[in-house]
């Protein structure tokens, strides 16, 4: 199923009576340099709708977390086309790229990375108040119950097991309902056991919300639960 | 979930961290609102004790002695001077009022005046209780030491020689015919009286003036203008005319066996060598200050490096820079705050649990509950402190390279 070129290149348009919906991530020609290291990464084209999922495989250095970062808006200064949710990144200014980040974009970092000063339920709220969202009970509620996290919800996030807090991080990627959800190796500290788990859960969340799903991972047994990939080449 | 939220929870997830910088900022605060509370209060009690007296005639001595004995009534005198000398100084065209004063007996460590009427008057203290004194040996007592003797009208005491509790006892009692109201001033603790009472305690008889074939003595008429063998303690003078000022104490210093001593003058000068010890309590607390100061810095600082993943997920969530800046400058501000805030309440408690404790401090009228103006620049230079403090880290948190970090691990 792995190809390295054009993913989905259908355009948004009538097909058999269908209304494509635009592309949520669409990449084109796409180069980055590194300012420091002086090597260029050249990346294949690509697109993805809402709802779909897809696979960024590769090893250490390919530039997997690279591409995340692209896409996330974290890193600028590439040259080719980069569009999320129908905007051309470098195009955007600094405020509206952070409000695009905060609004439509949902991070799980490889790490976690929740804030360990607060509680399970206050790194969810963090999300929206950054991103300068109302918080929506409801949608709080059931983010944290759908990941059975009712009973951690005042838990310091120091005191909770990996799983918990990975969970928590997720809740925390999706709790802005974003139309793009990037994930940086996943499940690469896990067990096949929970590997399966992890891996199900963001799938089935991210179709919830109806987010483009981008995994970067050099972990072959997502391939299983996501089939669709593309394979970067270390240069 | 807010920005105070945010910066509240980092502060408490160091409890010990915040509270060593509070603690350090708040002694460093809470010395100078003690030191404020005191010289401000100590310089107004001055002030208003020696209002309404240009010049105090005393015996030859030390003018600061004089004043200290005669206005402040916390000093021995310097001597007597001598009734006829007195009476022709009172006459002099550049003197308006002439008080006199006798002292040299207490009552519990209150000393007793003999004075005319117009000496409390001139604190404008007005009877409480009872009535002015009429006869020998009637007093009239300020508050404090009605209050603190526990005295009251028709009570009856004996002086003691000197300021001191203790001291050798005299034969002769005080009967308490009135009770001053509370002024604030050096009159709350003294003991009213007149100054023939005064005279008679030591022995002293006094002839009553023949107003057939001499004149009263303007200072005590009660005696004959001219006495050779009465003395009195001191004499307070207010001047007529600015003039006084230049003439009178030079007169009175060269030609007579007196000494001449200016409130104004010698406060002055007693604030000045008081200032020495102020001045090393002040750099003290600024050292204090600065102290704690560096810590919150030192400690915001270290807290960046820490927290440089925070930094770069928030902003990964869509954090804009001036966000994190903010917050960063919020804490630096809500640490320096807290400790202002808890100096100034450690300062004024413990200057009013001074004053409710300490007979002496109580005594002046020192208050804890006593506020000044500049308390809000210390407020506010505690906020400016605060940002300086954050400032660095919030440069360093405004440049994160979120990418670099979420990468770097």
């Amino acid at each position: 199923m792995c190809t390295s070129g054009l993913v989905f290149a259908a355009p948004p348009e009538v097909c058999n009576g269908v209304l494509f919906l635009p592309f949520m991530i669409e990449v084109r020609n796409l180069r980055y340099t590194y300012p420091r290291r002086n090597n260029t990464l050249q990346f294949p084209d690509f697109t993805l709708q809402r709802g779909e999922q897809l696979l960024l495989l590769g090893q250490s250095g390919s530039g997997k977390t690279t591409m995340l970062h692209l896409v996330g808006g974290l890193l600028r200064g590439y040259s080719g086309s980069l569009k999320v949710d129908g905007a051309e990144l470098k195009d955007l200014s600094e405020a509206r790229l952070d409000r695009l980040r905060g609004q439509k974009i949902g991070f799980v970092f490889q790490r976690n990375h929740l804030i360990a000063a607060l509680t399970a339920e206050q790194n969810v709220k963090l999300a929206c108040y950054l991103a300068g969202v109302d918080e929506n009970k409801q949608h709080n509620d059931h983010l944290l119950h759908e990941l059975h996290l009712d009973m951690y919800r005042k838990v310091r996030v120091t005191e909770l097991s990996h799983g918990q807090a990975q969970r928590v991080a997720i809740a925390r990627a999706l709790v802005n309902k974003p139309v793009v959800l990037l994930a940086d190796e996943p499940t690469s500290a896990l067990d096949d056991v929970n590997c399966g788990r992890v891996i199900r859960l963001l799938s089935e969340m991210a179709r919830e919300v109806q987010a483009a799903l981008l995994i970067a991972t050099h972990d072959t047994r997502l391939k299983e639960a996501i089939p669709n990939c593309i394979e970067l080449t270390t240069p | 979930m807010n920005l105070f939220v945010l910066v509240w929870s980092y502060l408490k997830s160091k409890p010990l961290n915040s509270l060593l910088n509070t603690v350090l900022l708040a002694l460093g605060i809470a010395v100078i609102v003690i030191l404020l509370l005191f010289t401000r209060q100590l310089q107004e009690k001055i002030q208003a004790n020696a209002r309404g007296i240009d010049l105090v005639v005393g015996a030859k001595g030390s003018p600061l002695q004089i004043i200290l004995c005669n206005i402040f009534h916390i000093d021995f005198p310097t001597g007597n001077i001598p009734l006829h000398e007195a009476e022709k100084l009172a006459r002099h065209r550049l003197v308006k009022t002439a008080i006199p004063l006798a002292l040299g007996d207490s009552y519990g460590g209150y000393r007793i005046i003999g004075c005319p009427r117009a000496y409390p008057l001139l604190y404008q203290s007005n009877l409480d209780r009872g009535r002015w004194y009429e006869k020998d040996f009637e007093a009239v007592i300020g508050a404090n030491v009605a209050r603190m003797a526990g005295l009251k009208p028709d009570d009856r005491f004996a002086s003691a020689h000197g300021l001191s509790t203790g001291g050798h006892e005299h034969e002769h009692h005080f009967v308490v015919v009135g009770i001053l109201e509370p002024t604030g001033s050096v009159v709350d603790n003294l003991i009213f009286t007149s100054i023939e009472s005064v005279w008679k305690v030591h022995d002293l008889p006094v002839q009553p003036a023949d107003t057939l074939q001499q004149q009263p003595s303007p200072l005590v008429p009660s005696v004959t203008a001219g006495d050779s063998t009465k003395e009195i303690t001191a004499l307070l003078i207010q001047y007529r005319s600015p003039l006084g000022a230049v003439q009178l104490p030079r007169q009175i210093n060269q030609h007579s066996s007196m000494q001449a001593a200016s409130p104004a003058f010698e406060t002055a000068r007693l604030f000045s060598i008081l200032g020495v010890g102020i001045d090393v309590l002040t750099a003290m607390a600024a050292v204090l200050i600065g102290i704690s100061a560096l810590s919150i810095f030192i400690a915001l600082y270290n807290s960046l490096k820490e927290r440089r993943y925070d930094l770069a997920v928030m902003r990964a969530l869509g954090a804009t820079r001036l966000k994190l800046v903010v917050s960063l400058l919020l804490e630096g501000m809500l640490l320096t705050l807290g400790g202002t805030v808890l100096g100034l309440a450690a300062g004024h408690g413990t200057v009013h649990v001074l004053a409710a404790t300490v007979e002496e401090i109580g005594r002046n009228g020192i208050s804890g509950i006593v506020f000044y103006t500049v308390e809000w620049i210390i407020l506010t230079g505690s906020l400016v402190l605060g940002v300086l403090c954050a400032l660095v880290p919030a440069l360093q948190a405004y440049r994160t390279d979120i990418s670099e970090v979420l990468a770097g691990n």
